[in-house]
């Protein structure tokens, strides 16, 4: 009963707002905003269609790839980094650099020179990196100096220091520079292939467009809506039971303040 | 032979704002299996007498050894208590997984029997599975004691290790402490900023002057191997000594620098 009641207080004013969305669109009949019914509609025929194995499941792709490889290379590099104040402080102006450039200015380029084909990981990556380097970095300098003492007078070995005193002291900043690169993937996902692809959810969408669809266009906004906030549930779940040795009251004013 | 040499220390910081000396011509000697405290007013520079002992930062002057070996680094056979568990014990670790860290030279059985063994002493058995902060203050100290000991160290530093729990537990852990080293033998140097706690814990007390630290006394402390917090602590020999402590810390000279 109570977790009914809990789940209706989640989705009450998100499904007021659908039916209000539906009244209004047929009331106004205005040929670029359809009712949430007719893009259901469009969705089940686009979805069920070839779209799902030569669009979405390659889009979802390599939105998940592209997330993975950034994730890795920004919490290696940012672990090394976060704990050398020489490589920090001789890297730094090269990173705020690199990461103030905004990542779709990237497309053009990276479509010059791998193809417009093959452009679209090396874009996210590109642009996903950042959030997650620097907040590892910032985390991981961050191991309080009572911990630096302890893993001296015990004589830890590298590893252990690295990965068994450091990455977890980093944890937290790391979980939360994976949730913007998630959806920095998300965007440039999209990006990249409304700009320049011949398949992906971004390339449907322009389609549509092109086709004067506007329920198809809607229905491709609404996969993008809920691809990414599944993929967020997914890692603040997995983000959950990461953090799980800490203190219950952080975590959840930390899911507060967060927006979790 | 002696387990720890302390000749001539002494440490100066360098600074922006000029040179500060916390601690100067420090002498004094621990042997095997004693308890000595080190007792001195707040800010003389224990921490940093206990941090050059233990190898963490390099003293200016002076050197220090453990049985027989000059400490240039830390040593391997040597662990300290710090003051604040709470950051000092790894929160993501188990209490088992905690004591069981450092000891990655060893083998997994041989690992898991002595953190066993550390937890069992200090009296903490069940509570293996659980998350530090899951246990109250004074737990979560037995724990960081319970890593010291399983490390098995031929010196064991303990800074200010009971000042962070409240009066009740501070008495337990005191008698948690006397005991263990009674069964183990371990060789400790304390250093609190509390009179009675030095002169209840130690076979010896070493009182330091105001900063720059240097010993003003070493005082032996006869009141036996077994003490009792309600009877020793009345006992006309505690009263004196504390007595005798206390004036010494007030008279201590502060040294013009």
């Amino acid at each position: 009963m109570n977790r009914l009641l809990r789940f209706a207080h989640r989705w009450i004013v998100f499904a007021v707002a659908v039916v209000v969305w539906e009244l209004l669109t047929r009331a106004a009949a205005h040929p670029y905003f359809s009712p949430p019914s007719t893009i259901a509609e469009a969705a089940v025929r686009l979805w069920s269609s070839d779209s799902l194995t030569e669009d979405i499941v390659p889009g979802i792709g390599r939105l998940l790839l592209g997330w993975a490889v950034a994730a890795v290379i920004g919490v290696v590099l940012g672990v090394l980094l976060g704990r050398s104040n020489t490589a920090r402080l001789a890297l730094g102006p090269v990173f705020n650099f690199l990461r103030s450039i905004p990542p779709p200015l990237l497309v053009p380029f990276f479509a010059a020179t791998v193809g417009i084909t093959r452009m679209q990981l090396p874009v996210i990556i590109f642009g996903a990196v950042w959030p997650v380097l620097l907040n590892t970095v910032d985390g991981a300098r961050g191991v309080d100096s009572t911990k630096v003492d302890t893993a001296r007078v015990f004589k830890l070995s590298r590893a252990q220091w690295l990965l068994g005193v450091v990455l977890p002291s980093a944890l937290p900043k790391v979980f939360a520079g994976l949730r913007l690169s998630l959806s920095m993937s998300l965007i440039l996902m999209v990006i990249s292939e409304l700009v320049g692809s011949l398949n992906g959810i971004g390339y449907q969408l322009a389609l549509a467009k092109d086709n004067y669809d506007a329920p198809g266009m809607w229905a491709w906004i609404v996969l993008l809506g809920v691809l990414g906030y599944l993929f967020n549930s997914l890692l603040l779940l997995l983000e959950r039971r990461a953090l799980a040795w800490q203190p219950r009251h952080s975590l959840e004013a930390r899911a507060l303040a967060t927006g979790g | 032979m002696k387990m720890l040499e302390v000749r001539g220390l002494g440490h100066t910081y360098r600074g922006k704002d000029g040179t500060h000396t916390a601690i100067d011509g420090l002498e004094f000697t621990v042997d095997p299996g004693e308890l000595v405290c080190v007792v001195g007013p707040s800010g003389c520079g224990k921490s940093t007498l206990l941090r050059t002992i233990s190898g963490l930062i390099k003293p200016t002057r002076g050197s220090v050894s453990l049985h027989g070996n000059p400490v240039d680094g830390v040593p391997s056979d040597l662990s300290v208590v710090f003051q604040d568990y709470s950051r000092s014990l790894f929160p993501w670790l188990s209490v088992t997984k905690n004591v069981e860290f450092p000891l990655r030279k060893l083998t997994r059985r041989n690992r898991t029997t002595r953190a066993a063994e550390a937890l069992a002493a200090v009296g903490l058995d069940g509570a293996g599975r659980k998350y530090p902060w899951q246990l109250s203050g004074g737990m979560q100290q037995r724990v960081a004691i319970a890593r010291a000991l399983a490390y098995r160290p031929s010196l064991l530093l303990m800074d200010e290790p009971f000042a962070s729990v409240d009066a009740q537990t501070r008495f337990e852990l005191e008698d948690l402490l006397l005991r263990v080293r009674r069964e183990q033998d371990t060789t400790v140097l304390l250093v609190t900023h509390d009179i009675d706690e030095s002169v209840y814990l130690g076979d010896r007390v070493l009182v330091l002057s105001k900063s720059p630290a240097t010993v003003v006394a070493d005082l032996d402390v006869p009141l036996g191997q077994h003490r009792d917090q309600i009877t020793t602590r009345s006992s006309d020999a505690f009263v004196d000594l504390r007595a005798r402590v206390a004036g010494l810390l007030t008279s201590a000279p502060a040294r013009v620098r």
